[in-house]
C-alpha cells in the first residue's frame, strides 16, 4: 500500500455547506492520495450526502477549499468535475432502470462515428467496450443488451463503478455503495474498490458501516453532525475506536445496558 | 435479497446467454404489441370489406394515418422523454392559420407564411420547453395552459385579421403551386393516386427511429424521460433535450398544419382542437409509457395506422362512425394493459 508521501490528488480544506440557516456541513477537511481510499464515515444525517455532493460539483461549497493537485477548484456542475476526473458513483447509481446496460455505461459520453448531420452513437464500439471493461472487472453480465432493472444491487454497483474508472476517473467518490446489500454483495463490491485502489485511483468511499470501511480504508473522516470528528489514517485508529466514535461512545454503552436482560 | 437461494459458486456466464430466447428479445421491443394490434385490425376488416384491400381504399386509411403518423412520432419522443404536450393538435390549426392569415391578408407568397408559421410553430414549442425545464411543474398542465391560449388566440387573431372565423383564399396566392407539390400532391401506384404526405410520414418515421436509436440525442431521450436526475448527473444535457423535443413536436404541428391549409386553402380558426389526445392514444398504443424512459416511434406509427384503418374500416363495413371512438378506446386500453404484461413479463425472466 502506498505511503502518505504521494501529494494529494484531492484536497479539502474547511469546507462548509449552508442551506438557508441550516449548517450542513461546516470545517471538514481531509486529502484523497492516488491509491489509496479515504473513507467518509457518519451516521444518517451526519452530512456524508451533501460533502459528496460538494465534491461531484452537485453543490458548491458555502466555505473553505477545495484543491485539485494542489491548484483551488470551483466545479459550478456534475459535468465540469467529470471533466477534471472526478467520478461520483450516487447512490441511486444514476442509471436509468428501462435501459440497456451499454446504454447506460456510455451515457452522456456516447462515442459517435460519422460526420455532420449523420453523426451518430457507435453503438457497436460502445457494446464492445462495455462488454470489455465489465469483463476486466471481473464483472459478469449475461447480455449488455438487457436492461439495468434486471440487474441486482451489486451488479448495479458493479457497472456504475466499472464505468467510472472506463471514462478515466482519477478519483471516484462511492456513496454508500454496499448499504443495501447483503453480506456476499458487499464483499464484491468492496473487492471493487480495493481493485480501483490498486489501478491507482484515488478513492472516497461514503459508508456507515465501520466494518466495510476499515479493511479497505487508509484514512477515515468521521463526520457528525454535519462537522468533522477527525481525519485519521489507519495506523493512528482502530475499528474499535472508529465504531465507539460514530456511535458516540458513552451513547452506546448506555444503550448496551439498556438492552440488557434485566436481572431476574 | 435476489441471491438468496443462489447456489454457492457462481457458474460460468455464457450458458446464461442462450437462455434469452428469440420470443423473449421479441417482447421486449416496445412497438411489438401495436404490430401485432395492426395485423388484427388489418385481417378483421380485410376479411370483411373487398374495398379496404383495393387500391383506393388503402389510399383512403392511409390518408388520415399518414398525418397523424407524423404528429405520433414526435410525441411519441417526447413522451419517451417524459412529456406531454396538449397543444399539440391546436398548434396545427395555429399554424394552418399563420399560413393562410399571412400569406393572403398580406399579400405575400405562400411561402413567406409558411416561413413564418414556422418560426411561431417554434418559438411556442420552445416556450413549452422553457416553461417546463424552469418551473419544473408537469408538462400536462404547461401545455394545458398554452393550449386553452392557443385556442383563444386563434379565433381571436383569425376574426381580427379576416373577420370571419375562417382564414381563406390560399389557393390563389403566389407560389401555391409549389407549396403544393411538396405538401400536398399525389403520385400514382397501379392507377391510384396516394397522398405524398404518406412518404413524408414514412420519412419521418425513419428519421425519428434512427435518432432514437442510433445518436447521442436519443440516448439522451431515453435517460431524460427515465430518470431525469440522475441523467443529469452523468452529464446528460437534460433541459436543452426536453426544450427540443417540445421544438421538435411543433416542428411536426407546423408540417401538418401546412399539409392542411395547402390541401384545404380555407381554414377553420377551430382545426386541429383535440386531435392532441389521438396523437397520444397513437403513441400509447405503439408502446410509449405514459411516465416515459421507453417507447417507440415505429410504435407510434403503427397507432396511427390502427387509427385509420379502424376510422375508414368502419366506413366500409357500414357500421354506424359512432362505434369508431369506442373502439379507439378500446384498443387503448388494451394495449395499455398488454405493454404492462409484456414488459414485466420480459424484466422478470430476462
Amino acid at each position: 500500500m502506498s505511503g502518505p508521501e504521494g501529494a494529494p490528488l484531492l484536497e479539502l480544506r474547511d469546507i462548509g455547506r449552508d442551506f438557508g440557516s441550516v449548517i450542513a456541513l461546516d470545517g471538514i477537511s481531509t486529502s484523497v492520495r492516488a491509491g489509496e481510499v479515504t473513507c467518509v464515515l457518519g451516521d444518517n444525517g451526519a452530512g456524508k450526502s451533501t460533502l459528496i455532493k460538494v465534491l461531484s460539483g452537485v453543490h458548491q461549497p458555502s466555505r473553505g477549499e477545495l484543491l485539485l493537485d494542489g491548484a483551488p477548484v470551483r466545479f459550478g456542475a456534475p459535468r465540469e468535475a467529470l471533466d477534471a476526473g472526478i467520478a461520483t458513483v450516487f447512490q441511486d447509481l444514476a442509471m436509468i432502470p428501462l435501459m440497456a446496460i451499454w446504454r447506460n455505461f456510455f451515457l452522456g459520453s456516447e462515442p459517435t462515428k460519422g460526420w455532420g448531420p449523420f453523426r451518430r452513437f457507435d453503438a457497436a464500439t460502445a457494446k464492445d467496450v462495455t462488454r470489455r471493461e465489465l469483463a476486466a472487472m471481473g464483472i459478469d453480465v449475461r447480455d449488455p443488451d438487457q436492461p439495468v432493472g434486471t440487474l441486482s444491487g451489486g451488479e448495479r454497483q458493479s457497472v456504475a463503478i466499472a464505468r467510472a474508472v472506463y471514462f478515466g476517473a482519477r478519483v471516484l467518490i462511492l456513496d454508500e455503495p454496499t448499504s443495501a446489500l447483503g453480506v456476499k454483495q458487499a464483499g464484491v463490491v468492496l473487492r471493487y474498490i480495493a481493485q480501483a485502489r490498486d489501478r491507482g485511483l484515488g478513492v472516497v468511499f461514503i459508508t456507515h458501516n465501520p466494518h466495510h470501511a476499515y479493511p479497505v480504508g487508509d484514512r477515515f473522516v468521521l463526520l457528525k453532525r454535519g462537522r468533522s470528528l477527525g481525519d485519521f489514517r489507519k495506523d493512528e485508529v482502530s475499528r474499535e475506536e472508529i465504531t465507539a466514535m460514530m456511535a458516540g461512545g458513552a451513547e452506546l454503552e448506555d444503550l448496551a445496558h439498556e438492552l440488557e436482560r434485566p436481572p431476574s | 435479497m435476489t441471491t438468496t437461494d443462489a447456489p454457492p459458486t457462481r457458474p460460468p456466464a455464457d450458458e446464461r446467454v442462450a437462455s434469452v430466447g428469440l420470443l423473449k428479445r421479441l417482447l421486449v421491443k416496445p412497438e411489438l404489441g401495436a404490430l401485432v394490434g395492426a395485423v388484427v385490425v388489418f385481417v378483421f376488416f380485410a376479411a370483411q370489406s373487398s374495398v379496404f384491400l383495393s387500391p383506393a381504399g388503402i389510399a383512403n386509411w392511409l390518408d388520415p394515418a399518414s398525418t397523424l403518423g407524423i404528429m405520433a412520432c414526435a410525441v411519441a419522443l417526447l413522451m419517451i422523454g417524459g412529456h406531454f404536450d396538449l397543444s399539440a393538435g391546436v398548434m396545427t390549426g395555429t399554424s394552418a392559420l399563420t399560413v393562410g392569415i399571412v400569406s393572403v391578408q398580406f399579400e405575400t407568397s405562400i411561402w413567406v407564411g409558411i416561413a413564418v408559421a414556422l418560426v411561431i410553430a417554434l418559438a411556442i414549442g420552445a416556450l413549452n420547453g422553457f416553461l417546463v425545464v424552469r418551473t419544473g411543474l408537469p408538462s400536462f398542465i404547461i401545455t394545458l395552459g398554452t393550449f386553452l391560449m392557443l385556442q383563444g388566440l386563434n379565433l381571436g387573431l383569425t376574426k381580427l385579421f379576416t373577420g370571419t372565423v375562417n382564414a381563406g383564399g390560399i389557393g390563389a396566392t403566389a407560389g401555391f403551386e409549389s407549396a403544393e407539390a411538396v405538401f400536398a400532391s399525389s403520385f400514382t401506384i397501379a392507377g391510384q393516386p396516394f397522398r405524398i404526405a404518406v412518404v413524408w410520414w414514412v420519412l419521418v418515421t425513419l428519421l425519428a427511429t434512427w435518432v432514437l436509436l442510433r445518436t447521442r440525442f436519443g440516448n439522451w431521450v431515453f435517460a431524460t424521460g427515465g430518470d431525469e436526475v440522475a441523467s443529469r448527473n452523468v452529464g446528460v444535457p437534460a433541459a436543452r433535450t426536453t426544450i427540443t423535443l417540445f421544438m421538435t413536436t411543433a416542428g411536426a404541428a407546423w408540417f401538418v398544419g401546412v399539409v392542411y391549409a395547402v390541401r384545404q386553402t380555407s381554414v377553420q380558426a377551430n382545426v386541429g382542437i383535440g386531435n392532441e389526445l389521438i396523437y397520444i392514444v397513437a403513441a400509447v398504443i405503439g408502446g410509449c409509457l405514459l411516465t416515459g424512459g421507453f417507447g417507440s416511434a415505429v410504435g407510434a406509427s403503427l397507432g396511427a395506422l390502427i387509427f385509420g384503418m379502424t376510422q375508414q374500416g368502419i366506413v366500409y363495413l357500414r357500421y354506424d362512425s359512432d362505434w369508431f371512438y369506442f373502439f379507439l378506446g378500446a384498443m387503448l386500453l388494451l394495449a395499455v394493459l398488454t405493454n404492462r404484461a409484456i414488459r414485466r413479463y420480459a424484466e422478470a425472466r430476462r
